[in-house]
């Protein structure tokens, strides 16, 4: 894992002329959970969106740095890994052309075929591998989604609505996969889950800055 | 690694394509529906090959409307476009959509030339090097055009409509350039007096090409 420093300088998204959130600045380090709240429609995704370097904030700034070096957009993506709402695998594909599409495009070598088999079997959908993504149900397809965005082992996670849609066993293994990003990367999620919350070494209410809890 | 990466999302879109066909039947129905058309208002009357060479390419223009602007457009309504973004730079979606959409398009022109050919016997094509440059050429410049413009309008909300409307001015000095290429093929012309005609098709793929590089990661991030 490489050691990854995240930070924002009063950022600014409006959008249709109405102010989303303004003047965001916070900072990331290695090592830490940093989890975004905020009622519906207070811009969590938007925040999100904008970490991961796929929309452009209206005013402020937003930088990436990965081992002291900084990562100018739009060099962000090999470094990040998202789950989001927002974001679909392709339906036609089985789980296991997802994710060779996946490998192939970010140029990930052959081992990466054996983490995949094992982030299959982790996330519990290893036997459905064969099946066209369509025949999925919601809860399936978020799970292969977390194997997508883990595939390439990013420095940096992030996640809006960790667990929805999940069941037990899945809310259960995005957790074990929350602790073990936390010690080995940065983890950010948007998520008004007080379970999830738990989680967060610093929260940030968008709106009201809630430090340390 | 953009060029790799560009080859990986054009075969993504073949199987993508072969397996959904959001395109293929709409540009299908669309050239058989044209040509049948145009088959019935000819009947027994004898256009001119100006007429002709005019009326091929409302074909290929139309056909390539209906369906280029697909690959873009699905990308946004099934919600992977993001997926996209993420993985890749924008370079490499946009080369590889491109020659994708260069290849259909490059298919179907002969698909509908041929029919065309073998359907209308008043279009008679007497120096095939030209007819079948223009062709190619003409494949070239309205798949660097739509291919940019499919990504504008993907993010817009009359996508359908919007498409031929924005491409039509941009298209038209292209189309009526393969029109004339048309119409000296079948006038017999020699392959030196298209010479012009070819420069033309091939300035405004290139300068189509160059200017979407430059503006495509605007289009696509926002």
């Amino acid at each position: 894992m490489k050691k990854l420093t995240l930070k924002s300088e009063n950022i600014t998204k409006i959008y249709n002329r109405k102010t989303i959130f303004k003047n965001v600045t916070f900072a990331i380090n290695e090592g830490t959970a940093f989890a975004i709240t905020g009622k519906n429609g207070s811009g969590k995704s938007t925040l999100v969106k904008i970490i991961c370097g796929v929309l452009s904030p209206t005013k402020g700034s937003i930088s990436l740095s990965v081992n002291d070096q900084p990562i100018l957009y739009p060099d962000y993506y090999p470094h990040i890994g998202l789950v989001s709402p927002y974001l679909n695998l392709y339906e036609e594909f089985s789980a296991e052309e997802n994710l060779q599409f996946i490998k192939k495009i970010r140029g990930l070598d052959s081992t990466t075929d054996k983490f995949s088999e094992e982030l299959l079997k982790e996330f519990g959908i290893y036997e459905h591998r064969k099946k066209e993504v369509r025949n999925y149900s919601s809860g399936m397809k978020q799970r292969l989604k977390y194997c997508a965005a883990l595939l390439h082992q990013p420095p940096l996670l992030v996640l809006d609505e960790p667990a929805s849609n999940l069941d037990e066993y899945g809310i259960e293994a995005v957790r074990n996969r929350m602790k073990l990003q936390k010690q080995k990367g940065v983890l950010i999620f948007a998520t008004n889950d007080k379970d999830d919350l738990q989680f967060a070494d610093t929260i940030y209410d968008i709106g009201q800055l809630n430090s340390g809890e | 690694m953009t060029l790799l990466a560009s080859y990986h999302i054009f075969v993504k879109e073949f199987v993508s394509e072969f397996r959904t066909r959001y395109a293929l039947n709409a540009l299908l129905m669309f050239v058989v529906t044209t040509l049948s058309i145009i088959l019935f208002s000819i009947g027994h009357d004898s256009p001119t090959q100006e007429i002709l060479s005019g009326t091929l390419w409302i074909v290929i223009f139309f056909s390539a409307m209906s369906g280029l602007s697909r690959t873009f457009v699905a990308e946004e309504e099934r919600g992977t476009s993001l997926t996209l973004r993420l993985l890749t730079n924008s370079t490499s979606v946009y080369s590889g959509k491109l020659i994708y959409n260069f290849i259909l398009i490059l298919a179907l022109s002969i698909i509908i030339a041929i029919a065309y050919l073998l359907l209308i016997k008043e279009f008679s094509v007497k120096t095939y090097s030209i007819f079948w440059l223009t062709i190619f050429l003409g494949s070239a410049g309205l798949a660097s055009a739509s291919t940019i413009l499919a990504a504008i309008i993907a993010k817009a909300n009359t996508k359908g409509t919007l498409f031929p409307v924005l491409a039509f001015p941009i298209l038209l000095p292209l189309l009526l350039t393969c029109i004339n290429a048309t119409k000296l093929s079948v006038d017999g012309a020699f392959f030196s007096e298209a010479i012009k005609e070819f420069q033309i098709l091939i300035s405004f793929a290139i300068v189509m090409v160059t200017t979407s590089l430059l503006v495509f990661d605007f289009v696509w991030k926002d």
